[in-house]
């Protein structure tokens, strides 16, 4: 789970990394209110789970608290590529020195943390990479040994950063290590690190990303999760225990195992299709999820025909079937579905639905078969 | 000789007597792996359908001579399991539980690799490992797999099942097949087997069963090129899929990679690997190669 900037800077305020002070509002009212209480000039930076706000006039500089409520009132409601503006940070605006990058996070290759620090900050860090990659430099770090102090010498040295910052950056790493170890968070990163006119080095902005699967011993999760939006689809999908992720074509997909379900995109895809979605019911379905995915599905207007691909292993085929049967005669299907079905109990699957014929249900031997008949069924009902 | 599992794996089972554990556990039996115990702390000495249950792995392995261990445990605890498992000897963990934490997977998989004894640990959140006709340990139909000539290594669970039935129905059999799983910090990774197959006298070609994200795909690659004389045919998943919700930017960073089907199909392709387009094309590329 991607945290918004006030939640990640909450979370880093905790653990000792300094940061501005500043007040979340979902209204101007409340940026007045939060401008007021911080005294003199504030920045106003929209929450979004999207880089780039600055470029879109997402963050605003703010000389009173009328000016707060002012550009607040322009910031709130903003599209910043697909992501409407719900709240806003304000926060005391200081003076930049210099901006600084730096990070921690899970590195999937060599299975060990790596930190990341460049003295080019608050510019697209990936850019860097790319034009000027010894501008970059990364410490691996020993998941079982954790950080020691010379890891973040080695990164403020090595990144070169301004002398004047270097004795708080490297008091700071540390601190930012720990709330990524102890977060359980794939990803710790704040860019800019800034060293202000103070001479002081803070952190001024967060993006922190945690491991869902470490909920169970954060209730804070939870609490951090209320305020996350997803589409009124993808909630559905999710509460039915559903992985949803709508598409824009019109051939919807159903499929047990996210690499099936991405095999299945693809083939529909050259088949000449356009999928609707992505649909996976993970393992061991039964008829119920199968029900309601098809309901999730074919609640997409734009759907013009469902390709169901399971490839049973602890998912069963008579339980698919069951499920589809169910879904026929519980809901108004209007579009053709189409199902593949093979694995654990495919035969008696594919039998309980021969032997209940529906005007809409269309059977496939293979994938590929399959995935023709959807692509060319969305066709006809698409004219 | 097929990989990791085979004539001579005596497997137990940490969570036999739960549902999941107990459900598959004796399906793998009724393969015909020779499962030889079951831990679940607090219920040592009662059995699952004669096979014994132990308190402990160190006891488990005392008394039966187990040198596999397959995990069913929930995920607080799937991390202490692979450890215990690891300290009480066992060569080969197997380790089926989704949703362990990535940081508890960081030190479980640092602790593994290093020191004198490497257990080898595929998984977490994996299908498992066949090898056809000797034993079967995790939740991989066995009756779509068949004896033969190839060996496959995929990130995939159901995925794997539609290639390994497809090549079955080509009528080509396989080695061994391991599914390493699609979590971050995998206990085992494509180069990890790679290394495994290229000494097997068995494996005659791999198949090699990718999807987006990461840069395993990229490495695995280029360690072919260097050090494989097995040919090699990969399947990627996620041409269409749509990009994440990705946020910040140091995963790139870190690999370079954008993770994309597409960059990975290129790093494949330029390492002399045949990409097949479908899993279906993929059987037929490897009649064509056997």
């Amino acid at each position: 789970m991607d945290l918004f900037e006030y939640q990640g800077k909450e979370l880093l305020r905790k653990y000792g990394v300094p940061v501005p002070e500043g007040r979340v509002a979902s209204t101007p009212e409340e940026a007045v209110a939060a401008a007021r209480k911080l005294g003199g000039r504030v920045v106003v930076k929209a929450q979004v789970l999207i880089g780039g706000r600055g470029k879109a006039g997402g963050i605003k500089v703010a000389r009173s608290p009328e000016e707060a409520s002012e550009v607040t009132d322009q910031i709130l409601g903003m599209d910043i590529r697909g992501h409407t503006v719900k709240r806003v940070l304000v926060e005391r605006a200081g003076d930049i020195t210099d901006e600084y990058y730096c990070s921690f996070l899970v590195d999937r290759s060599e299975r060990q943390f790596l930190g990341i620090m460049s003295a080019e900050g608050g510019v697209d860090i990936e850019e860097v990479a790319a034009n000027d990659p010894e501008k970059i430099t990364r410490v691996h770090i020993d998941p079982l040994l954790g950080i020691s102090q010379f890891h973040a010498r080695e990164l403020v040295f090595g990144a070169d950063i301004d002398r004047d910052a270097r004795k708080e950056a490297i008091a700071i790493l540390p601190k930012l290590y720990d709330a990524f170890v102890s977060l359980d968070a794939s990803l710790v990163e704040v860019n800019p690190l800034v060293l202000t006119g103070e001479g002081r080095v803070m952190a001024l902005d967060a993006k922190v990303s945690v491991d869902d699967s470490a909920g169970y011993r954060h209730p804070i999760f939870d609490e951090l999760k209320t305020v996350h939006e997803v589409p009124e689809q993808e909630r559905l999908a999710k509460e039915k225990g559903l992985t949803f992720i709508k598409l824009d074509g019109d051939v919807g997909i159903i499929g047990n195992g996210a690499g099936l379900v991405m095999s299945t995109l693809d083939v529909v895809k050259a088949a000449g299709g356009d999928p609707a979605n992505f649909l996976d019911v993970g393992g061991g379905a039964g008829a119920d999820v199968l029900s309601s995915a098809l309901e999730v599905i074919t609640s997409n207007s734009e759907v013009n025909s469902v390709l169901i691909n399971i490839f049973g292993g602890i998912t069963r085929g008579d339980l698919v079937a069951e499920g589809i049967i169910d879904a026929l005669g519980r809901l108004e299907i209007k579009v053709p579905i189409v199902v593949r079905l093979d694995g654990t109990n495919a035969e008696q699957g594919r039998k309980m639905l021969a032997d209940a014929p529906h005007e809409m249900l269309v059977t496939a031997a293979t994938m590929l078969e399959g995935a023709e008949k959807a692509v060319e069924l969305a066709g006809k009902g698409g004219e | 000789m097929a990989i990791l599992i085979g004539n001579d794996t005596r497997l137990l089972v940490q969570g036999l007597t739960g549902r999941e554990g107990s459900f598959h556990g004796l399906r793998n039996k009724k393969y015909g792996t020779n499962l030889v115990a079951g831990v679940t702390p607090g219920k040592g000495g009662s059995d699952v359908e004669g096979v014994p249950i132990f308190d402990t792995v160190r006891e488990a392995t005392t008394a039966t001579g187990a040198n596999t261990s397959m995990v069913f445990v929930p995920p607080p605890v799937a991390a202490d399991a692979i450890l215990e498992s690891h300290d009480a000897g066992i060569e080969v963990i197997i380790a089926i539980t989704e949703g362990i934490p990535a940081m508890d997977m960081a030190r479980t998989v640092t602790h593994l690799r290093r020191g004198q004894r490497a257990a080898a640990l595929i998984g977490p959140n994996c299908p498992g490992v066949i090898s056809p006709g000797k034993a079967n340990v995790g939740i991989i139909p066995g009756e779509v797999c068949t004896e033969g000539p190839v060996g496959l290594v995929s990130r995939s669970g159901t995925l794997t099942y539609q290639i390994v039935y497809e090549l079955t129905q080509e009528g080509i059999g396989q080695s061994t097949c391991v599914g390493v799983g699609g979590d971050p910090i995998p206990g085992s990774d494509f180069i990890d087997v790679l290394e495994r197959f290229e000494k097997d006298d068995l494996t005659k070609l791999v198949v090699l069963v990718g999807e987006i994200g990461g840069d395993a795909e990229e490495r695995a690659a280029a360690w072919v090129k260097e050090n494989m004389r097995t040919p090699v045919v990969a399947y990627i998943a996620g041409f269409t899929a749509p990009p994440g919700k990705r946020m910040g930017h140091a995963g790139a960073i870190v690999s370079g990679s954008q993770g994309t089907a597409a960059a990975k199909k290129e790093a494949l392709e330029a390492a002399g690997i045949r990409v097949a387009s479908n899993p279906t094309e993929v059987s037929a590329i490897v009649k064509e190669l056997l």
